[in-house]
């Protein structure tokens, strides 16, 4: 069987020279940068050249504003408690997209229950942020603008040189989550008039357990975790060595292949739209079409009378490795904010799966997900309700109507007593 | 499949992968159709009914893989019992027939016995006669 991973927003594997880059540092290369001696210097070498790789990455001026940290939901979390934490008697006012990830809204949810008030700005139905939104909700009390540049579930590329200009003239400092983009697109700090950065290597071929988080002089910030001065007193606990150094070593790759990513990624991802929509009736790609407004390695697609976790799983039976936003895949049983967000019906929503591309995907991968897709898709519906009823024009599709029978929405309120939510 | 990682345990993901029952029965005697909820799946279940049994039953779910190996089981399950028996069915038969379901995933389970229940509503419905003596012979059992 062919396995084919459509799943590189989740992570991706360490490429060879990473690993290569690595390995040292568990053994022989052992020290704890925070040591006065051979060994603690060697590594401390080795993590001011990840950080300016880091720094070069996504065009910082200088090294010293890059901070390490676990992971992409660690620094989301700093930026976000810590600047909160730090303007406290400036105000206690933050604002945020609709869409942001979990490690930020639920950051933001923990600050609320502490007294904090947050607005989350909308989006329209590409999952584009609604600027006039974003100026009209920052306020005097705002010490904070938190804005993905890449939308998680859905690839929307938001337009962070506007977003940052609506910051620079109301003065509050912009976070910027840049997870879903760092190593697949252009970054610049400066261009996005950002005071945070976040990224994690693991989304771009390199290791986990590291979390990069560039702060500039434009926020102050509070520790969240305590202990030693390591990272400058921001961040204490002695640095993950190895996969800092995989790390840096994965962001020089990066900004090198930049091209030859987008170029290799945006093929693939034309092709996979192209082939699924001529030969899959009823789906619908959600947030923008392949172009500027998304990254070219997603694609978030809605089948309609079929459920997303079935498609997941049959897929994952046929080799193909998918996500799924279907409140069914979800352990709270609701369905992703982010296509809720963006206005997609329940129905839709629950027959979502997303696949993310990267660059061991093949044209060959592409047509055979296309094929395997479709039967998926004709094997689903032959086990649906809704597809019967469909046909039977007892309800009406949402993606292509015919002006036949009610809204699925109805008839799910009907036979479960309950609007779904 | 031993090299393989699944979701579900072997007994859920084979009834998913190969579900029993799969279809609508052409002239049912009772039709069931309900919705869940939690997290908007929807479930259909058809009977045959012969001389107060069940004789044939099918499925059609919008859901999960466990909604799917849940119905797939519910109705591999009921065939051949009684209307009174049917009646008394519970979604925990389905749950340990498979051989457990994540906790999460109870719901998906109890929306095959709604299902169940649902049609034998709609066929009690329609055979107020057959009722009478499935309540009889509930009596009786009791
Ligand atoms: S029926 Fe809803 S998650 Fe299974």
């Amino acid at each position: 069987m062919r396995h084919v991973f459509l799943d590189h927003q989740s992570s991706t594997p360490v490429l060879p020279e990473v690993f290569d880059a690595m390995r040292p540092f568990f053994t022989e290369a052992f020290g704890n940068p925070s040591s006065l001696h051979q060994h603690g210097l060697r590594v401390r070498d080795a993590l001011k050249k990840a950080r300016q790789q880091m720094a070069t990455l996504i065009g910082a001026d200088s090294e010293e504003e890059i901070f390490f940290t676990s992971d992409g939901t660690e620094s989301a979390n700093l930026a976000i408690k810590g600047v909160a934490y730090a303007n406290e008697r400036k105000g206690k006012h933050l604002v945020i997209s609709a869409t942001e990830h979990p490690s930020v809204i639920n950051s933001i949810e923990f600050l609320e229950k502490q007294g904090w008030t947050c607005t989350r700005v909308g989006v329209d139905a590409e999952g584009v942020l609604k600027l006039d939104e974003l100026r009209a909700a920052i306020t005097p009390q705002t010490v904070l603008v938190a804005v993905h540049h890449v939308n998680h579930d859905i690839g929307t590329i938001q337009p962070m040189r506007e977003v940052g200009k609506v910051c620079a003239e109301k003065g509050v400092p912009l976070y910027v989550d840049c997870e879903a983009s760092a190593g697949w697109l252009p970054i610049d700090v400066k261009e996005f008039g950002a005071a945070l950065v976040s990224f994690s290597p693991h989304r771009f071929y390199g290791p986990k357990g590291v979390g990069v988080l560039y702060r500039n002089k434009k926020a102050r910030i509070v520790s969240m975790m305590h202990g030693g001065v390591q990272e400058g007193g921001r961040r204490a606990g002695t640095e993950n060595v190895p996969a800092i150094v995989g790390g840096g070593v994965a962001a020089e790759i990066a900004l090198t292949e930049l091209p030859k990513r987008i170029a290799h990624t945006a093929h693939l991802q034309k092709r996979l739209w192209d082939g699924l929509r001529s030969k899959v009736t009823y789906i619908k790609l959600n947030g923008a079409e392949p172009g500027p407004k998304r990254i070219s390695t997603n694609l978030n697609l809605s089948t309609e009378f079929i459920e997303g976790e079935g498609q997941l799983l049959l897929c994952d039976l046929n080799g193909i490795a998918v996500a799924s936003g279907s409140s069914c895949v979800s352990k709270s049983l609701k369905v992703s904010h982010v296509l809720s967000a963006i206005g997609l019906d329940h129905a839709l929503a629950q027959g979502n799966i997303i696949m993310t591309l990267g660059m061991m995907n093949t044209d060959e991968d592409v047509d055979y997900t296309v094929e395997t897709f479709a039967k998926i898709a004709t094997k689903l519906r032959g086990m649906s309700p809704m597809w019967d009823e469909f046909e039977r024009g007892i309800i009406d599709s949402i993606i292509a109507p015919t002006g036949r029978g009610k809204s699925f929405s109805q008839h799910a309120a009907d036979v479960s007593g309950k609007a779904a939510h | 499949m031993s090299d393989t990682y699944t979701l579900y345990n072997p007994t859920v993901m084979e009834h998913f992968m190969n579900p029993r029952n799969m279809g609508d029965i052409k002239d049912a005697d009772g039709v069931g159709e309900v919705g869940a909820a939690a997290c908007g799946d929807i479930m259909k279940i058809s009977l045959k009914i012969k001389d107060g049994k069940i004789e044939d039953a099918r499925f059609k779910t919008f859901g999960c893989g466990s909604a799917i190996a849940s119905s797939s089981m519910a109705t591999e399950l009921i065939k051949g019992r009684t209307i009174a028996e049917a009646m008394d069915f519970s979604n925990q038969e389905v749950v340990d027939a498979l051989g457990g379901l994540p906790p999460v995933k109870i719901h998906c389970s109890v929306l095959a016995e709604e299902a169940l229940k649902a049609a034998l509503e709609d066929y009690v419905k329609k055979h107020p006669e057959a009722a009478a003596k499935a309540g009889q012979a509930q009596t009786v059992a009791a």
